[in-house]
């Protein structure tokens, strides 16, 4: 089913478009160490706030010459209280291609120094400006899609679990049990998701290490989003369990358990499937919204929202428009997801399949 | 009368979700490691004996069942406690909830009155050019971070100084006419209203065209175009009222996205509701403050689907047969 599945995702324009390009991102997000031409930590204080570099392939005898950039330098402009950028130009940086520029390790694991493109060792290169601390945004990017685009996923591996066995065994059982459940899955959605996300979030001790953070965030994620999700499964496995083949097991005298998980669940796999492309998108928001508040993801580590975090100041918007780069890319994945995702639930709609 | 019945029996239900919900979130909160009074003590303007007080009315030194109840008994009476700079919260949330529900309804409306015309007509040329391009559209609609649209549109703001850069009401609101205030008020509610329109708009299209699509799919649909009535009272007669039915329970839902999606609008604008005031509770840790807006919340969601249960009683009789 899967493979028929992808194979009309494929024939869909829009959804090829659109596989392409999460491919793309998550390619370059693999190959992060490797493309980008700092590491995540990187600053260097004097260049903080700026701007993209020039990149020049025609040097000024007009000729055509090898891929050169020019260093910023910072001065303060005392009549209008600025500081202002200008090129450096007394000095070109050749941007070399496959060299050894920082150490880092490939995937945490290989030592590696070579990079898709550095400058000399006197030169920056900075595609997307810089931040703050004179971080390279465009090395942070893709640092920090890792943890946005992977999150969401990590989310629903916690979920998708819990939310079928509970849906299961609150379906299965019936009765009191149903009733009992049901009314506390209710009760958790209740509480407007964004406001139990933040004060779950705001609970967290302070004094984590990134890895625990980021763990705990993703636990939080699926905390939101089990009890929809469960009572969707309810309902399907009502309708299912009474079909022959579950009474089928029941009278080999196959256990409670053995039957929801292996004789039930397994038929609303391609609910599941849907569910789950569906919803990434929304956690991918999550994750951004709760880290632009500042209590997802902290600093030093990137994410596209805490990156989004600095867009909260006017004259950042304004004057540095660079740093809006994250925004960009959240909308351009979570657009890509939905289309699969509608393109996915035409698919195995078999209302839709008729029209 | 059976109507009425049902309408009892549903309110009646609500209130062990309501005290489920209170369960929930009372442990939540209490699982953090932070001091509820910290914030009262270290604040130099209120006294020892306030503070003191604060205790017994939490019941902090007894166990934790016993400070559910307290905390339940004085929530039943409106008794809210005080918030870390001593204001007391009913006040705070009695003037903020009245802003959440003015921007909630007025997005709502408008997504409706939007939403619902164009699920139909997209629905009505389905596959057609227009169709492929609200589709598009709504695409896009839903995928914006609501708060990245936000800091947009107040770029926008600030570049063309069009519209005030957030906030409810200017600094000389106090001297205004009635009309004034109410343009002042309409004036700052454009940028907010309109990000979460944008967002909301593109679910509830969707939502219309898809049950609109079942519905003229159905039989009885088919039979009135084989009676041989005409196109316009097939669909506007027959159908859409159909398809309007499960628009009414999502209404509820809709609700909730709304407030959650408000919450990082309001941030972003300066907006005076209850989704700043949750969160600039939270970063203060003013745990009177989280707790009760944390359940104001949850009651605004929960009277929000009772009231789309209710309507759809009065739209739809057949849950009236059934109950």
């Amino acid at each position: 089913m899967i493979k028929e599945v992808l194979q009309k995702l494929w024939k869909d324009k829009f959804a090829r478009a659109a596989l392409i390009v999460l491919a793309l991102i998550y390619l370059a997000l693999f190959f992060a160490d490797f493309i980008a031409p700092y590491t995540k930590d990187f600053s260097d204080r004097t260049m903080a706030y700026v701007p993209p570099s020039k990149v020049f392939t025609i040097d000024e005898t007009g000729k055509l010459s090898k891929p050169y950039t020019y260093n910023y330098v910072r001065e303060f402009d005392p009549v209008n209280l600025e500081i202002k950028y200008s090129l450096d130009r007394t000095q070109k940086h050749y941007i070399k291609f496959f060299s050894k520029g920082q150490p880092y390790k490939f995937l945490g694991l290989i030592p590696m120094k070579r990079h898709l493109f550095t400058t000399d060792q006197a030169g920056r290169i900075y595609l997307l400006g810089t931040d703050i601390n004179g971080r390279d945004v465009f090395s942070r990017l893709l640092f920090g899609g890792r943890i946005s685009m992977t999150i969401g996923f990590l989310a629903l591996f916690v979920l998708f679990p819990i939310g079928l066995l509970y849906g299961g065994i609150s379906g299965y059982f019936g009765g009191k049990v149903d009733a009992l459940m049901m009314r506390f899955a209710e009760a958790v959605m209740s509480i407007p998701s964004f406001y139990l996300l933040i004060i779950l979030a705001s609970i967290l001790p302070s004094g984590m290490t990134s890895t625990q953070r980021f763990l705990l965030i993703v636990i939080i994620l699926a905390l939101i989003g089990w009890a929809g999700f469960a009572r969707v499964v309810r309902g399907m496995v009502l309708s299912i369990k009474s079909q022959e083949y579950v009474q089928a097991a029941r009278s080999i005298g196959a256990s409670r358990m053995r039957i929801i998980t292996k004789h039930i669940l397994p038929q609303t796999t391609s609910f599941v499937i849907v569910a789950m492309t569906l919803s990434i998108p929304s956690y991918i928001l999550s994750e951004s919204g709760l880290s632009f508040l500042g209590l997802g993801i902290q600093q030093p580590d990137a994410s596209w929202g805490n990156m989004l975090k600095e867009a909260q100041e006017f004259t950042n918007i304004l004057y540095r428009p660079w740093l809006l780069t994250p925004g960009f890319l959240i909308f351009v994945s979570v657009l890509a997801f939905n289309v699969i995702g509608d393109t996915i639930r035409d698919v195995l709609d078999p209302k839709s399949r008729e029209r | 009368m059976e109507a009425l019945k049902y309408i009892i029996k549903r309110i009646i239900q609500t209130i062990p979700l309501l005290i489920v919900v209170s369960l929930i979130s009372f442990f939540i909160i209490r699982l953090s490691p932070v001091d509820p009074l910290a914030e009262l003590k270290l604040n130099p303007s209120i006294s020892p004996v306030t503070v003191e007080k604060e205790r017994q009315r939490l019941g902090l030194d007894k166990p934790i069942i016993v400070q559910y109840g307290k905390w339940a008994y004085s929530f039943v009476r409106g008794d809210l406690g005080i918030t870390s700079n001593g204001e007391r919260v009913s006040q705070k949330l009695k003037e903020r909830i009245p802003n959440t529900l003015l921007l909630t309804s007025i997005v709502i409306l408008l997504t409706w009155l939007v939403g619902v015309p164009l699920g139909i007509i997209a629905a009505v040329n389905w596959k057609t050019p227009f169709d492929r391009i609200l589709t598009v559209l709504t695409s896009i609609g839903m995928a914006i971070p609501s708060f990245f649209f936000a800091v947009l549109l107040l770029l926008f703001a600030v570049k063309t100084g069009w519209f005030p850069i957030g906030g409810l009401t200017s600094p000389n609101f106090a001297d205004m006419s009635f009309g004034g205030k109410f343009l002042d008020i309409a004036y700052h509610l454009v940028l907010p209203v309109f990000v979460l329109f944008t967002i909301s708009l593109a679910g509830l299209q969707r939502q219309m065209r898809g049950n609109m699509l079942d519905v003229l799919d159905s039989d009885y649909v088919k039979f009135a175009r084989a009676k041989g009535l005409s196109e316009f009272s097939v669909v506007y007669k027959h159908a859409l009222r159909n398809a309007l039915n499960p628009m009414i329970t999502l209404l509820g839902f809709e609700f909730a996205g709304l407030l959650s999606g408000a919450a990082l609008t309001e941030y972003v604008f300066q907006y005076p509701g209850l989704g700043r005031l949750i969160l600039e509770a939270v970063l203060k840790s003013d745990i009177n403050l989280v707790m009760a807006s944390l359940m104001m919340g949850a009651v605004m969601l929960i009277l929000g689907n009772l009231i789309a249960d209710i309507l759809l009683i009065i739209t739809d009789p057949r849950i009236r047969v059934k109950s």
